[in-house]
């Protein structure tokens, strides 16, 4: 007996959406049996879960402070995978945001007037984070160097880099040696709607909808997504292909850079520990689930967020590690990626006897023979 | 530079780079056999906090060894599972694997202390340095070569083993062929999913072992992100090594020089930031990254497996 992928003849539409939701199920399954082991009864954790994350509107709000980030790291990874250039360097890109973004903050006012320290702060931490991706990409591009090995020693530069400049030279000298830099004069801060979420929101749904728009109707979108689909198709066709990918780092590590921005003016108010805490690498799943459409992404990011703060909270209740929120994403991904596998194909299973009743005239001609 | 200086420098460089080195030809393998694993990091991550539990609460050096290399192939063969039999996309699943080790790991070293509490900060049984009489005495290389500890010893065996397995025995030759040309391995009756599962549950193993060098013997004790990126690191040192058991020492060698040189610098009290000094693995991993790259495209030939990456799908003959 053997077990074969039959090719469907066209992708399965209730497969696709049959998936996540076993996949959801599977990590609950798979979670509820960490918990139990630890002592703990799964209900009554996930139940705390799901209050802190989406109980009340101040809990939403907290869900919202985590998913600006990860929408803005999602949408940048996405618009990098769409090319197969496999950035996972949104960490760094997003601390390299950050700091730019607390240089101005701190050290502009003197020279800009102060309605313009705002926008100041989001294009110099943009910029920035593009910067930063523009290193791996340009090596990517023109001297085929291995951008997952570059991105990521990248994050590892960066948040040295950041934590240096927060322990050292910027640090507050008011601070009693506390490592953080000064608060931020109140012009460089990211107005706030409700708690402390803020209106980095509406930063994230504009660069949704430019991306979708972008990659739906303009020339650029379409070279973007036949070099993703085919690379070789789009070499015929002269898409120049280095470009293409410089540009389009370019744009994913602007908008990395944008989260790192959002966090320093919009949640901490100043630059100290806690800047890089993972959205970066969160993105991928981020991009993965949504299947890198740009609207996908911001409800993936949402819920998300809301793991990670119901994460946080049986954390402070119940005295369990936060770290069990990046279990759950594992648990979900895992059989989200299997899974995608039988929308495109069918499971058959073929028993011995069965192969040769394929041939009746072939076996019956032999039968004569002899 | 003294002697003394010297010595020291190796021995470190000798400890910093077991890890890297046991990572690195677990990758090599896997990758040697076609199927490419970015979760080095976070098999390396549970390797280290299972080792160190067990350790903590059997004291069997030996259970707790054995544990890592069980719980990094575990890890690999659920990446086998979907890369091999699920065809998924081995990119993403490899980094899946990243962030699922580290957050299991982190959970772990938050519940096993005694009584549920965490692991961190607390001593157990470590790996010491056993010193081999008479070699251990020799000049100049005898006390860092030779007075190690046991899974530094055990290096000296596998590197050897490693490299005459690939390039010399037939399951050997099963394993680049099957990561070279899936299809022509397949006519000939060798299991190309088979090969696969197997080099890819023992490059974890090796993973996991190298996390439990780190929490036996390199840190002794258990901390969050005690990896710091080695996983990683490892991940590079195969491309820098060319996918050749024999190179990546050299490899290792050469990251576990710069751990030694960057802490000797530290404890001399240099006024260069420490932040700086830190930096240094990550900026050596890229420069050195770009200059392999770029010597083997002027030297046209590439040594990645052809079909490394590649999902081998029988019915779709390529």
């Amino acid at each position: 007996m053997r077990i074969v992928f039959e090719k469907r003849q066209e992708v399965s539409r209730t497969i696709r959406v049959l998936v996540p939701v076993l996949s959801l199920v599977f990590a609950l399954v798979f979670g509820a049996i960490l918990l139990l082991v630890s002592g703990v009864s799964p209900i009554a954790a996930y139940a705390a879960m799901a209050e802190g994350a989406f109980g009340d509107l101040q809990s939403l709000a907290e869900t919202l402070v985590k998913a600006i980030p990860l929408m803005l790291t999602g949408l940048g990874v996405s618009i990098a995978f769409r090319m197969l250039f496999w950035n996972i360097g949104a960490e760094g890109q997003l601390a390299m945001g950050g700091l730019a973004a607390t240089g101005v903050a701190l050290y502009a006012s003197d020279y800009l007037p102060g309605w313009s320290i705002l926008p100041a702060a989001v294009l110099l931490g943009m910029l920035a984070g593009a910067l930063w991706a523009a290193i791996p990409a340009l090596l990517r591009a023109y001297l085929q160097v291995n951008e997952t090995i570059t991105t990521l020693m990248m994050n590892y530069i960066a948040i040295l880099l950041v934590s240096h400049v927060y322990h050292g030279p910027w640090r507050d000298p008011e601070g009693y040696g506390f490592p953080g830099t000064a608060r931020f004069p109140e012009v460089a801060w990211m107005p706030r709607i409700y708690g402390r979420a803020h209106a980095g929101i509406f930063l994230a749904i504009i660069a949704a909808a430019v991306l979708w728009f972008v990659l739906q109707r303009t020339k650029w979108g379409f070279e973007l997504r036949i070099t993703g689909e085919n690379p070789k198709a789009a070499r015929y066709i002269g898409i120049d292909i280095p470009k293409l990918i410089l540009v389009a780092m370019l744009v994913s590590g602007g908008l990395c850079g944008l989260a790192g921005v959002c966090e320093v003016t919009g949640v901490m108010r100043r630059l100290q520990q806690g800047l890089t805490v993972g959205y970066g690498y969160t993105a991928i799943i981020v991009a993965w689930m949504s299947q890198l459409n740009p609207w996908g992404v911001l409800v993936i990011a949402f819920l998300l967020a809301g793991l990670l703060v119901g994460g946080d909270q049986i954390q402070m209740a119940m005295g369990l590690p936060a770290a069990m929120g990046l279990v759950l994403q594992g648990a979900l991904l895992f059989p989200m990626l299997g899974g995608s596998l039988f929308a495109e194909y069918k499971l058959r299973i073929v028993r011995p006897g069965h192969q040769q009743a394929v041939f009746p005239e072939e076996s019956l001609a032999k039968e004569s023979e002899s | 530079m003294n002697l003394s200086l010297f010595t020291s420098i190796l021995t470190i460089t000798l400890r910093a780079g077991t890890s890297l080195l046991y990572a690195t030809i677990g990758e090599i393998y896997a990758e040697r056999s076609g199927i490419l694993n970015l979760g080095v990091e976070g098999m390396m991550m549970v390797g280290a906090v299972s080792a160190f539990a067990v350790a903590y609460h059997t004291g069997s050096l030996v259970l707790a060894i054995l544990t890592a290399l069980l719980a990094g192939g575990v890890l690999a063969s659920v990446h086998a599972f979907l890369s091999v039999s699920l065809r998924a996309n081995q990119v993403v699943s490899g980094l899946t694997l990243t962030l699922f080790g580290t957050g299991l790991a982190s959970f772990l070293g938050q519940r096993l202390g005694p009584g549920g509490s965490r692991l961190v900060g607390l001593v157990g049984p470590s790996l010491g340095r056993v010193p081999i009489p008479v070699l251990s005495e020799l000049p100049l290389l005898g006390p860092s070569l030779f007075d190690q500890d046991l899974l530094t010893y055990g290096l000296y065996l596998l590197v050897p083993a490693a490299w005459w397995f690939l390039y010399k025995s037939r399951p050997g030759l099963y394993m680049r062929s099957v990561g070279e040309n899936p299809q022509t391995a397949d006519a000939m009756g060798i299991r190309v999913g088979a090969n696969r599962y197997v080099y890819t549950i023992l490059g974890g193993a090796l993973a996991g072992l190298g996390g439990a060098h780190l929490s036996l013997a390199y840190t002794k004790g258990w901390t969050e992100n005690i990896t710091g990126g080695r996983g990683w690191i490892a991940v590079a040192l195969v491309i820098f090594a060319m996918w050749d058991p024999l190179r990546a020492v050299i490899g290792a060698a050469l990251f576990g020089g710069i751990n030694a040189v960057q802490f000797r610098m530290q404890a001399a009290g240099t006024t260069i930031p420490a932040a700086l000094l830190n930096m240094l693995p990550y900026i050596a991993t890229i420069v050195v990254l770009v200059i392999i790259t770029w010597w083997e495209t002027l030297q046209k030939r590439i040594g990645a497996p052809a079909a490394l990456g590649i999902p081998y799908a029988r019915e779709e003959k390529g």
